[in-house]
């Protein structure tokens, strides 16, 4: 277990210690008006959206399966919250419009869960329906517009303060809560049997369906708090911007984590560092002044490079010597 | 059958080993033009392997094979295909997406202007579906049929070429009656046009109807080769599983006698599947141990799934202590106290990446829900227990199943449901794989099992076996269930069924 923490924990030390070099001041931490600034701070504060995003795709992938649509339900989240607040600035308003948003996306997941369990699609087909369908449905809900809003109650999910930015309490105490809920129930357990030989597990008794269902419904909440924050952060809903593409950042920092796409044993401290290390990534190249145009291509060739050094085969490639001389 | 035409193939002297396995040894086979030969043999005789030989997919380490008296050695199926050998396999090997002419002449097909002539080729497959009968719109696409038509494509497929051998691994295992018997006219029409046709099947009555030669394989090695008119069930069967008769005879029936058994805990009534097995009835008693004797196919494992919800059963109703019992799947089965150790270890019995502790605790933890875990206390109390009393090595709870022995999972897959505490245990193949001291241990424990009140459902290919641990033995044959024995029944007699002698049915109560 330790072993497969120990890669990314070392990818993601050599990119902070990067940016040490590079901006001397990045590990400072400062108070100001009780809020708590620094360059940590930030990217667990710009992570928080992946990082929820990638808990739930964290137990959808440990079962076997993929969510695709997460970008597109987080969209859907903030167009719903952003209409129903409208031009109020009241703080009744706009829970009223999370909880409607969550509410949805937990419907979007049951819909998810349907195709996948209950009528056997394979998961990256039955997901991407709603990752096209979705960011229609969200456009449907802010009729083409990008709607902003100005209510202080709903900034402070995205961009509040409680010393610490609200953004990474929140998904914090997401994190902790589902490694409660799988690691004292036997939640996690059935989860990975699930994911690692579902026949069995269907002999042995399991509800395999119902298991695979909640794990999409999670996956879909999830993706729903994500898209509050990402929509409150600007105070506005962009349906064909927001979240755009997270869902391949979440699916990189499951892979990175640790986490087989074949399923079975998962870990969410690996998806916490994966998702640390996107950030850190994207955080880097502002700080080293990556040129623009490489941009993409640096990030590619860090990542190739931390999942190669969590292969197997690569791995018995590089020790080739080691062994031959011991 | 006369012999009088040189043999099309001959295969002589051939050995091969695998790492750690002598999967051949010194086989010759012979295979004459115009007739259908049957290779006979359990599993792991060889017969695959031999027919692989044959086929170019492996190099024999010795031996030569002769294809119509020139010496031959095939680097590739292509190039045993491009000789005249043609092969069908068990499973369809065909695309469901492209239509019945294109997998006809898939990599043949005929061109003009450098592309595809798809109405010449769409003749060229209708000839060849005529040749042998079979109506089908050759541009109709292939998934649209049943498994039994696709199975005549594939033999389309292979006849499209100049086909001299004409290769059929167990084609029938997924045919109901009828669809057998169209495709035996047609092995009788391209016998007759003087194709030599090598026929794999675990049914014996389909073996005695079309084939006029057999070989019999067991470990590799060569047993006999006969007419099939000339061998008898018996004799067949006796040298496929290795014991002559004189001995089968000699075995003593070590049976114990349980004789007080408990009231009748499960009993079927007309309970059937179609495609699976016939409607069967059958009763299970408390503390008793119900053999179930049968050739590989003849329904063995299907039965024992229907009884357990793994696959819903289509005709009859099953009662648990008298009250009928709707099995909507495995949970309802587990709910009434029945617990099914499959023959597949891997595939449906263990979660080979989770723990022995996860593995051992799986069922039960399944049966309470997710959000009743059991207590640490409880669970690693329960695990001792187990790994303790099956003698489970490494006694070490959070090691991989997936890295213990084949014995070791076995006895991890029976304390899942020992945990449970059954009131049926349905048994298929435990002892399958594994070394003979997990075996007698596993012997032992259904003994003390049924002793304690337990009724067992014992399924095992060796024979032997059955005989030793049941009180009753249910033969099956043909996916029939035929008849039911007494516990001190000989093996002999229990072959005899088994091989499909006219031994009337016989209950004992």
């Amino acid at each position: 277990m330790k072993n497969r923490l120990l890669w990314p924990l070392i990818a993601l030390g050599a990119l902070l210690v990067l940016n040490l070099v590079f901006t001397p001041s990045f590990f400072t931490l400062r108070m100001q008006d009780g809020h708590l600034y620094g360059g940590l701070v930030d990217v667990l504060k710009n992570g928080a959206p992946t990082l929820l995003i990638a808990l739930g795709m964290t137990l959808v992938i440990a079962t076997r399966g993929i969510d695709l649509s997460v970008g597109a339900v987080a969209a859907i989240a903030g167009a719903v919250t952003c209409v129903h607040i409208g031009g109020s600035g009241s703080a009744g308003t706009a829970f009223a419009g999370m909880a409607l948003a969550l509410v949805l996306c937990a419907v979007l997941g049951l819909w998810n869960g349907f195709l996948v369990a209950g009528l056997g699609i394979q998961p990256i087909i039955a997901t991407l329906v709603l990752m096209t369908a979705g960011r229609g449905i969200a456009m449907l809900v802010t009729e083409g517009q990008i709607v902003t809003v100005n209510n202080s109650a709903y900034r402070q999910v995205g961009a509040g303060f409680v010393v610490l930015p609200t953004a990474i309490l929140i998904s914090l105490l997401v994190l902790g809560l589902v490694a409660l809920a799988t690691r004292k129930t036997a939640l996690g357990m059935l989860i990975e049997a699930v994911g690692v030989n579902p026949q069995a597990s269907r002999l042995a008794g399991v509800r395999t369906r119902t298991i695979i269902w909640t794990v999409y419904v999670f996956a879909a909440v999830c993706a729903g708090i994500a898209g509050l924050m990402i929509s409150s952060n600007v105070s506005a809903a962009d349906a064909n911007n927001a979240g755009l593409w997270i869902e391949m950042d979440a699916i990189l920092a499951v892979v990175i984590g640790g986490t087989s796409l074949a399923g079975g044993r998962y870990s969410l401290t690996g998806t916490l560092l994966g998702a640390l290390i996107i950030q850190t990534l994207t955080t880097t190249v502002y700080t080293i002044g990556v040129a623009p145009e490489v941009t993409l291509v640096f990030k590619a060739v860090v990542v190739i490079a931390v999942c190669l050094v969590q292969a197997p085969k690569a791995r018995a490639a590089f020790s080739f010597r080691k062994v031959a001389v011991s | 059958m006369t012999e009088s035409p040189p043999p099309v193939v001959e295969m002589r002297g051939i050995s091969l080993a695998f790492p750690g396995v002598k999967a051949l040894q010194e086989v010759d086979f012979r295979l004459f033009p115009g007739e259908v030969h049957a290779l006979m043999g359990e599993n792991g005789a060889g017969k695959s392997t031999l027919i692989k030989t044959l086929t170019g997919v492996h190099r024999p380490d010795a031996g030569q094979v002769a294809l119509a008296g020139e010496e031959v050695a095939f680097s590739s199926p292509g190039e045993a295909q491009h000789a005249g050998i043609s092969t069908v396999y068990q499973e369809v090997n065909l695309c469901a997406n492209l239509t019945v002419a294109e997998n006809i002449l898939l990599g043949r097909e005929p061109r003009r202007f450098g592309g595809i002539d798809f109405p010449a080729m769409r003749r060229r497959a209708a000839e060849v579906l005529a040749r042998i009968g079979v109506h089908v719109d050759p541009a109709s696409s292939l998934g649209e049929h049943p498994i039994a038509v696709q199975q005549l494509v594939a033999i389309a497929r292979a006849i499209a070429v100049d086909c001299r051998v004409l290769v059929l691994d167990e084609p029938t295992s997924s045919l109901d009656a009828g669809e057998v018997a169209e495709l035996f006219r047609i092995m009788r029409v391209l016998r007759d046009e003087g194709v030599a046709i090598l026929f794999v099947s675990h049914f014996l009555d389909q073996v005695y109807e079309i084939s006029d030669r057999m070989t019999v394989l067991r470990n590799g090695a060569l047993v006999g080769e006969h007419l099939t008119a000339d061998v008898d069930r018996r004799t067949l069967i006796a040298q496929m599983i290795g014991r002559d008769l004189g001995a089968l005879e000699a075995i003593e029936d070590a049976a114990e006698q349980r004789t007080s058994h408990g009231p009748v805990l499960l009993q079927a009534e007309g309970l059937g599947r179609r495609g699976a097995i016939e409607p069967f009835d059958l009763d299970v008693r408390a503390g008793e141990v119900v053999g179930l004797a049968g050739l590989l196919g003849s329904g063995r494992t299907e039965l024992a799934r229907l009884l357990f919800g793994a696959d819903r059963a289509d005709s009859g109703r099953l009662l648990v202590d008298g009250r009928q019992l709707k099995l909507r799947g495995p949970r309802s089965a587990i709910a009434a106290g029945i617990a099914f150790s499959s023959e597949d270890r891997k595939g449906e019995g263990l979660v080979a990446d989770l723990s022995i502790r996860d593995n051992l605790v799986l069922a039960m933890q399944a049966a309470r829900g997710w959000t009743r875990p059991l207590p640490r206390r409880t669970k690693d109390q329960l695990v001792e227990k187990y790994l303790k009393a099956l003698d489970i090595r490494p006694a070490n709870p959070d090691a991989l199943v997936r890295t213990l022995s084949g014995g070791n999972q076995q006895k991890v897959l029976l304390a899942r449901w020992l945990v449970t505490e059954p009131r049926l245990l349905i048994l298929d193949e435990p002892t399958r794989g594994i070394d003979v001291g997990a075996k007698a241990q596993i012997q032992q424990l259904v003994t003390t099992l049924a002793a304690e009140g337990t009724a067992v459902l014992f399924i095992s290919a060796e024979l032997e076996e059955v005989v030793r641990i049941a009180d009753r033995i249910v033969v099956l044959r043909d996916r029939r269930k035929i008849a039911e024995l007494d516990g001190s029944t000989g093996i002999d007699e229990v072959v005899e069924l088994i091989a499909g002698g006219a031994a009337p049915e016989k209950v004992v109560s």
